[in-house]
């Protein structure tokens, strides 16, 4: 596995950080200091974009995008445009987002090269429609299905952070009014587009998302906003966030833009921890009367299936990354003289493993396909979501076991992948496929 | 990328679907309880199957048809064809009953066999025979590389010694493929598969088993002793030669399993929706929310169990595809029937638990299902044999390294 300058000089720093023949010498000191002074340079964590969202008086009229036409036969290729995107978000996965994953969950913190090379392949240009700047033409969650898993194949927790302004993007083009989407969707086609995230989960046991304890309650001018939120991806950085509250005993969402007032308490996790991950806070926060998401056509069910569906890409996708790894680790390792893969305790698990994510795989792209040609998917994305949150997880443990006590120290990716792919089942915001 | 069934296939599953209905299931304790005893039904439907496969423009579908469709690896290019389509009527037949859809005449393994390694002669002569599949022996199940029976020349013909357990139709069918090494001393690659015609001298059915499910097929054991086939009988090349031979008659099962996946699938839909309709009419509500653990266990438990069905037949649909795209698909084939063989299993078992005394009770179908559903992780394959095909591909092992 290729790794980045940074973290062959960090892994060589540990190395000469734990011999005793620093201390004899004297070392220790200057060792540190360049330690410090080398990680510095070479991590530039992500801030916030700072944008400001005008009203504007001349918007244009709400966009739909299109359904694409139901294809007459059963078909598993890619067409040329999802295969392309996939090369180029597999090549960014193993060439940036992998070598940078350890030290970025170290870090816990989205490093700001990376977000700027992947901003560079503008992936909300695939969420907005052309009138506002993207190049959006018809649904496409397949699409951003196939992008979660190539991104997640490198990371899970950047690959949340990446997703997270596209999936506000994606949302915001499904669900705005043409008001909202004149003021929000331009910003995202500019060469800076405005960090954003998606924010439902509560801190609550057997969360439900349907069940909400964060509420608004309409004023004469708009809406007050009360409670809490918390595993939030990115949301100390994010200009824009989707809050799901409850208004008149109904779940919706509304668009909050940054404010001094939202309360923002860091709230590392087990996982996805360079997605920083905070807790915000909303006490009698003033919304605007057009910051409700939506209108007419909004149904905050299939709202959901929409995060379900990106949540199974990146499940899918971190599970590929541990059969890719355990594969050679296994036939390298060898225990009574021959390789570890050559017993059938070791293969059979792995051939497990290949089912299960086929499985996940397999029903997470039938739900986005159905989706994405205007039939019915509620079903679909509800067995792709308990399949993946069932599965993700058992393909994480076995990841590490299958190493072994090598598979419980950092020195290995899986225990990160173990760590991440607990997440699936327990978060529900920060996607929109 | 679009993974719904093709419209142009809903002729044929709805015609499987009617059989399944009309058909198989009125008749299905019938004959569960009725053991060996020939479901003269099946006659009538299958000059309907052999109907509706001459008449169809594209080929048709069954046992005798798969295999031989696929353009090698065509690209980019897509084909929804015979490999597809036979399982979607599979799926659906057996959700009728899975032990009279193995009872089907001309419908049996041994035809996939002929339809796989024969010539175009053999094709020809015995394309339309209804033909059983003969590997097992007393002493080699999942090892049919350790098989004793054996044929040995004599002039034109060929001398068949040996005894055969677990043949599915063993008595029904007209006739038997039976695998035989030519030279024990040169290992798999002088096993051959031998047609060998019903009341051909010395071949003898010995037993019809007794058995835990599919009751309604009959299991045979025959022994064979200097039966006589004419050389013109043996499936293939006789040449002895690695590559040839065994391997080829191994790659029968690339496209059989796929449909023994479908098999699976067909008895778990079965008890799965008899199961959600008991419940159902019970005031279960088996809505789909986001968050399952909210909900009653058995709603949660019942969707998980569709999830997995859903899976093991998306991945038999992937293996199906792949044959009628002409691209090798033995890792898949092994992924879809492992899948499905343990799910279906599941799912038939978990049922008859939800549903309680009246699961277990023989007034439903769901204690035969889950007696059923237990032959089709074993056969063509079991399930320890699967993930072994599976992880040497996966790892690029031989059979020599991962044993």
């Amino acid at each position: 596995m290729a790794r980045a300058p940074i973290g062959l000089a960090l892994s060589v720093i540990n190395r000469i950080a734990g011999n005793p023949l620093l201390d004899r010498f004297g070392l220790r000191n200057t060792v540190e200091r360049t330690a410090y002074h080398g990680t510095r340079a070479g991590f530039r964590t992500l801030a916030m974009a700072g944008k400001e969202f005008k009203r504007i008086s001349d918007w244009l009229p709400r966009q739909r995008l299109p359904e694409k036409k139901a294809p007459q036969l059963f078909d598993l290729n890619l067409d040329a445009d999802q295969q392309m995107i996939v090369d180029s978000l597999s090549r960014l996965a193993r060439d940036r987002l992998r070598p940078a994953a350890a030290e970025a969950d170290e870090a816990s913190a989205m490093p700001a090269d990376i977000y700027e090379a992947a901003a560079e392949l503008g992936l909300p240009l695939y969420a907005t429609p052309e009138a506002f700047g993207g190049v959006a033409e018809t649904l496409s969650p397949v699409t951003s299905v196939l992008i979660a898993e190539e991104l997640a194949w490198g990371d899970m927790a950047m690959a949340a952070a990446l997703l997270a302004p596209f999936s506000v993007a994606q949302a915001i083009t499904r669900w705005g009014t043409g008001e909202q989407q004149s003021r929000y969707l331009p910003a995202f086609c500019e060469e800076k587009p405005p960090v954003a995230t998606i924010a439902i989960d509560e801190p609550t046991p057997l969360f439900d998302p349907r069940v909400l304890q964060t509420r608004a309650t309409q004023t004469g001018t708009g809406y007050t906003l009360n409670g809490t939120k918390n595993g939030v991806v990115l949301g100390a950085q994010s200009d824009l966030i989707l809050v799901a509250a409850e208004l008149n005993g109904r779940p919706r969402v509304f668009i909050v833009e940054h404010s001094d007032a939202i309360g923002i308490r860091e709230d590392p996790a087990m996982g996805l921890r360079a997605a920083q991950t905070v807790s915000l806070t909303f006490k009698n926060l003033q919304l605007p009367d057009d910051a409700l998401l939506g209108d007419d056509d909004f149904d905050y069910q299939i709202f959901l299936d929409h995060g379900c569906l990106l949540k199974c890409g990146l499940a899918v996708g971190t599970a590929r990354a541990v059969l890719d790894y355990v594969i050679p680790y296994c036939n390298e390792r060898e225990a009574f003289g021959e390789p570890i893969s050559h017993r059938q305790a070791v293969a059979f698990m792995i051939s497990n493993l290949a089912i299960e994510i086929d499985s996940m795989r397999l029903l997470t792209w039938r739900a986005a396909s159905r989706a994405e040609t205007g039939q019915e998917w509620h079903r679909e994305a509800s067995l792709a979501r308990i399949l993946c949150n069932e599965k993700a997880m058992e393909v994480g443990t076995n990841g590490v076991q299958l190493l072994g006590g090598h598979g419980f120290v950092k020195e290995h990716p899986v225990e990160r992948w173990y760590r991440d792919l607990r997440s699936i089942a327990t978060h529900f915001g920060g996607a929109h496929a | 990328m679009y993974l719904e069934i093709p419209k142009k296939f809903n002729p044929i599953v709805h015609q499987a679907r009617q059989v399944a209905q009309e058909v198989f299931r009125p008749i299905s304790r019938k004959y569960d309880r009725a053991e060996h005893a020939y479901p003269k039904e099946l006659d009538l439907f299958a000059s309907i199957m052999d109907g509706m496969n001459d008449g169809a423009a594209d080929g048709g579908a069954g046992a005798g048809k798969i295999s031989r469709s696929g353009s090698a690896g065509n690209g980019n290019a897509n084909t929804n064809g015979i490999n597809i389509k036979t399982v979607l009527g599979m799926i659906e037949i057996c959700r009728g009953d899975v032990g009279l859809a193995l009872s089907i005449p001309r419908q049996g393994l041994g035809n996939a066999a002929i339809a796989a390694v024969a010539n175009e002669e053999q094709l020809e002569r015995l394309g339309n025979t209804w033909a059983a599949m003969a590997i097992t022996e007393p002493g080699a199940g999942s090892d049919s590389g350790a098989i004793r029976t054996t044929a040995t020349k004599d002039g034109d013909d060929y001398l068949i010694n040996g005894e055969k357990i677990y043949i599915t139709a063993g008595e029904r069918a007209d006739a038997i493929v039976v695998w035989a090494t030519l030279d024990r001393s040169k290992g798999k690659a002088a096993i051959k598969s031998f047609v060998v015609e019903k009341g051909t001298p010395g071949m003898t059915v010995e037993r019809l088993e007794k058995k835990l499910g599919i009751r309604a097929s009959d299991t045979a054991a025959v022994r064979f002793e200097n039966c006589r086939v004419p050389k013109e009988n043996l499936l293939g090349s006789p040449e002895i030669s690695a590559g040839k031979g065994f391997a080829g008659a191994m790659q029968t099962f690339d496209n059989t399993r796929p449909v023994v996946a479908a098999m699976s699938l067909g008895v778990a839909l079965a008890a799965l929706e008899k199961t959600r309709e008991i419940l159902g009419k019970n005031g279960l509500d088996l809505s789909y929310q986001t968050q399952a653990w909210t909900q009653p266990a058995v709603t949660r438990e019942l969707q998980f169990l569709e999830a997995e069905l859903e899976a093991a037949r998306l991945l038999t649909m992937r293996a199906a595809w792949m044959a009628d795209n002409g691209h090798p698909n033995s890792k898949e084939a092994s992924m879809a029937k492992a899948k499905a063989g343990r799910v279906g299993n599941a799912i038939t078992l978990r049922c008859v638990e939800l549903c309680s005394s009246l699961g277990y009770s023989e007034t439903e179908l769901l204690e035969k299902w889950a007696r059923d559903s237990k032959i089709l992780d074993i056969f063509e394959g079991t399930q320890q044999i699967q993930l072994l095909i599976i992880a040497r591909r996966l790892l690029g092992k031989s059979s020599a390294e991962l044993k």
